[in-house]
């Protein structure tokens, strides 16, 4: 796949949101970094996800996506996108992995029927380090866990109320 | 005497004649060479698009890179672009006004403008080409979709 492929669904059709939003992770993966992605349990042991990019969303769909992954995993993501070897942790690194969930959430808006149109992005926001705790009004949660590079990755979509 | 001279003087013209073939090769290579101007606040994504030109086969000078509008503004007034990449989203002044106050800039009329972007709502693609953007490109994109956008506004074919 050399593209993003044209899926387009109903808005209100939340059934689809979960396939779309795995959909819209691949696609990022595969145009941007040639790399394919495995769906695995959120559970899978791995290196700790202690880089993490969000990317609000406002309008129609409030919420906030984020992409969570390893150091390790932030510094593969940066070198295959550039072409070049990066370092953990790197500017450039995070950078990086911030560009990511810029591109799985504007893939994922625009799957969907009229939510191009009627939400916009916030620029990407990056922690580094897993002793954080994010509160937020969330009525809705969808999550998926890949393997990428033997590491594991995760990309989650809280909307809120 | 006159015969050596005029020997001499023939291999010394051939020799600057060699040397101003030479450059004026390079010269017009050089001035073949698109120069363009990246404009995105990811210092990432200003490398990913230069290296998608160069792997689009656009044949690439010097390239310039802004992290907003108004800083490719500034960019602008002092160097020499052929074509500009600019994503939408950015902050201080985002893309679309950039392209807007573009059009008010002598030096800059004429130069093509394609927009790379996640926005890819049909009133962004609008706004964009109306306010005087010549290709839009969503991201992800491929080196084979800016081939596809950015040699035609280069006057070449994809």
């Amino acid at each position: 796949m050399n593209t993003t492929s044209d899926v387009r669904t109903d808005g209100l059709n939340q059934e689809q949101w979960p396939e779309l939003l795995e959909l819209s992770t691949k696609e990022v993966f595969q145009i941007m970094l040639s790399a394919e992605l495995e769906r695995v349990s959120g559970d899978a042991a791995g290196a700790p996800l202690e880089c993490t990019a969000m990317v609000g969303l406002a309008g129609h769909l409030c919420g906030v996506l984020s992409f969570r992954c390893s150091p390790v995993s932030a510094a593969i993501i940066a070198s295959k996108m550039l072409g070049t070897q990066v370092k953990d942790c790197d500017e450039q690194a995070l950078d990086a992995i911030g560009e990511v969930a810029n591109m799985v959430a504007g893939n994922f808006k625009n799957k969907i029927s009229g939510l191009s149109e009627a939400c916009v992005l916030s620029a990407p926001t990056v922690v580094v380090g897993g002793d954080y705790r994010v509160h937020s009004l969330v009525a809705q949660s969808l999550q998926k866990t890949f393997k990428f590079e033997e590491e594991r990755i995760s990309v989650a979509l809280e909307l809120r109320v | 005497m006159n015969c050596c001279a005029a020997l001499l003087f023939g291999e010394v013209s051939d020799e600057v004649g060699r040397l101003l073939y030479g450059w004026r090769r390079r010269r017009q290579e050089s001035m073949d060479k698109i120069r363009a101007l990246i404009v995105d606040d990811s210092s990432v994504m200003r490398k990913i698009v230069e290296r998608s030109l160069r792997q689009a086969g656009v044949d690439l000078g010097a390239v310039a890179e802004a992290s907003n509008g108004a800083e490719a503004l500034t960019v602008l007034a002092e160097n020499a672009v052929d074509l500009i990449l600019c994503d939408i989203n950015m902050p201080v002044m985002d893309g679309i006004e950039f392209v807007r106050q573009l059009q008010s800039v002598e030096q800059a009329k004429g130069i093509p403008v394609v927009m790379i972007t996640t926005e890819g709502s049909e009133s962004h693609v609008v706004q964009a080409l109306s306010a005087g953007a010549r290709g839009y490109i969503r991201k992800p994109f491929t080196a084979e979709q800016v081939k596809e956008h950015v040699l035609p506004v280069l006057g070449r074919k994809a």
